[in-house]
């Protein structure tokens, strides 16, 4: 099976990691991304995400399709959330459910890697002395300044 | 002069949709507009008349990846009438 959503709600990993516990699967693996209190020596105090919505689900779908072509026997669950997240709070759940964990472990670790790579959501950082949209030139200066 | 009935702008001047989204969006100062640009005109065409009437997003669309439709696009991509183009500022997802 595959359950793939966007929501403003918060989000529940043991409902969404019960969608892939289906009685052929040994193995579930479950991924939080989590808000962090620091990032890059700044003390955050929110994320904030948005996302091209269309686009999104239909690359989160790409992605969920890529995996199940190199391990044949997923179920996979992918839920993110958008709009503020705070601190401590879970942004986006990634469940697999495998025969075996090997497979489950490699599976999960492709899909964070691809999701972080094409699907159209952004984050930005509110911290103390102000904010950045992570991955922007603002960013990227601030993280190297002798640039 | 005739010509086939989908073509009922026939000036040599196309309109396409425009997305602006994070960062892009918050230079820009809107998240939707529609951008005039030639017939044929590509996306790297767009995408450099999108520049001159917002200035302030130079820089990004430079950075940015580009999705036509909903699908990523390479510039060279030519556009058609109502054509949704959307700027993807870069994505970054944290460290592994």
């Amino acid at each position: 099976m595959t359950h793939i959503a966007l929501t403003r709600e918060a989000l529940d990993p043991e409902a969404i990691a019960a969608l892939v516990k289906t009685p052929k699967n040994g193995a579930v693996v479950t991924f939080l991304g989590v808000t962090r209190d620091n990032n890059e020596g700044r003390n955050v105090f929110y994320l904030e995400y948005e996302s091209y919505e269309e686009m999104a689900l239909k690359e989160l779908h790409n992605v969920v399709e890529e995996a199940k072509r190199k391990w044949h026997d997923l179920d996979v669950a992918v839920v993110h959330r958008l709009g503020r997240v705070n601190i401590g709070e879970v942004s986006l759940v990634t469940s697999v459910g495998a025969p075996h964990r090997k497979d489950a472990f490699a599976a999960c670790a492709y899909l964070l890697d691809r999701i972080k790579e094409t699907v159209p959501i952004w984050k930005r950082e509110v911290f103390t002395s102000g904010e950045v949209w992570i991955g922007s030139e603002e960013h990227a200066k601030s993280h190297n300044p002798a640039k | 002069m005739h010509g086939n009935t989908a073509q009922c702008h026939n000036t040599g001047i196309m309109r396409v949709q425009i997305k602006l989204f994070a960062i892009a969006r918050e230079r820009a100062g809107v998240s939707e507009t529609w951008l005039d640009v030639p017939s044929h005109a590509n996306v790297g065409q767009a995408v450099d008349e999108l520049a001159k009437r917002f200035p302030p997003l130079s820089v990004i669309l430079q950075r940015a990846m580009l999705a036509v439709n909903r699908e990523y696009a390479q510039r060279d991509l030519v556009l058609k009438e109502n054509d949704e183009l959307a700027v993807i500022p870069p994505v970054s997802g944290g460290e592994a």
